[in-house]
């Protein structure tokens, strides 16, 4: 056993065959162990959804975040990057789910691979994460404060995205949600209305709803950030994924 | 980046970045999550030279409050020059 990790920006293969800059974080370890896509949040392909890859990887499981905006805006920084995607009206859902398919397909081909995986997305991730899990095989999804999967699109909404919740019964894998009590969006009605959904479907879920935490409250680097929401968090994305990811 | 509320502002002129001077023709101004400023939300302002691609942009966030006055200094400004200055 070690606890040595590699971490790096590589590329993959996506569903549609496109190649896909990403960058993994994986235990130097060669017992099998789960995979997780990590889905990145609106602002990017950032500094801290790696460091989230690596948290992934410190705790055993290989780590995969696609760059969602390679195509949009390859090599570009970060910032520049999301603020095209966004300009744009973000990425198309088919997009995301060609991303996360051969993100997957990466995971189950490392020789350490014990053939789960499950998907965490944060923010329009989250949303992108419950999408991945209606769209594709997994064995688990984690939804971080996701909005529009339930709920009503503004008019002129900006982002070219639907909602999801008719989706629900294609849902393949026990779902993990993660919100704040005081985010408008979602708002603490939007999540009841997906937890009813998954009721009725006869969905697997655990839902977190945190008083005194809004949106983003995982963020560490904003004043949104919530020391308990996110330290409870965590335990249960790790309790979480230990139940459905190990072999 | 959760707000989306987004304005599309075409413009005529030049704006600084990193690597110097660039005509910019269009804008993006949006309330939004900021990527540098320590606030929750900022109003964020994107000058942009589609021509040069992603990097073609000038970007600033401010509290809403500073966006508030500045939007109100640039109306004074602009109603106090004498006409015919073009």
């Amino acid at each position: 056993m070690t606890d040595a990790l590699i971490a790096e920006t590589i590329t993959i293969t996506a569903g549609n065959g496109d190649t896909v800059e990403a960058y993994s974080a994986r235990p130097l370890d060669e017992s099998p162990r789960g995979g997780v896509v990590v889905i990145h949040h609106l602002p990017g392909y950032d500094d801290g959804t790696k460091e989230i890859a690596r948290r992934f990887a410190y705790h055993g499981y290989n780590a995969i975040m696609p760059n969602l905006y390679w195509r949009q805006a390859p090599g570009a920084s970060p910032d520049d990057a999301a603020a095209t995607a966004r300009a744009q009206g973000g990425i198309p859902d088919e997009q995301l789910v060609a991303d996360v398919d051969g993100a997957i397909a990466y995971l189950k081909e490392l020789p350490n691979s014990n053939g789960k995986v499950g998907t965490i997305g944060y923010c329009s991730g989250g949303r992108q994460s419950f999408l991945a899990g209606v769209s594709l095989p997994l064995d688990a999804a984690v939804d971080c404060y996701g909005a529009f999967v339930t709920g009503t699109l503004p008019e002129g909404f900006p982002l070219k995205v639907t909602t999801l919740v008719d989706r629900t019964p294609n849902l393949s894998c026990p779902l993990l949600g993660l919100f704040g009590e005081e985010d408008a969006h979602p708002s603490p009605a939007e999540v009841a209305e997906l937890a009813d959904a998954l009721k009725a479907a006869g969905k697997t879920y655990e839902f977190h709803v945190y008083p005194n935490a809004g949106h983003a409250f995982f963020s560490v680097n904003r004043p949104a950030y919530r020391v308990e929401a996110a330290n409870d968090g965590w335990e249960r994305i790790f309790a979480f994924y230990g139940k459905y990811l190990s072999a | 980046m959760c707000t989306y509320i987004t304005e599309k502002v075409a413009v005529s002129g030049s704006a600084k970045g990193a690597s110097g001077w660039m005509s910019v023709s269009d804008s993006s101004v949006y309330l939004d999550h900021p990527v540098h400023a320590p606030f929750g939300h900022t109003l964020n302002i994107d000058f942009l030279a589609p021509e040069l691609g992603p990097s073609g942009r000038v970007a600033v966030e401010l509290s809403q409050d500073s966006a508030r006055a500045l939007a109100k200094a640039i109306q004074a400004v602009l109603d106090a020059a004498p006409p015919g200055l073009d």
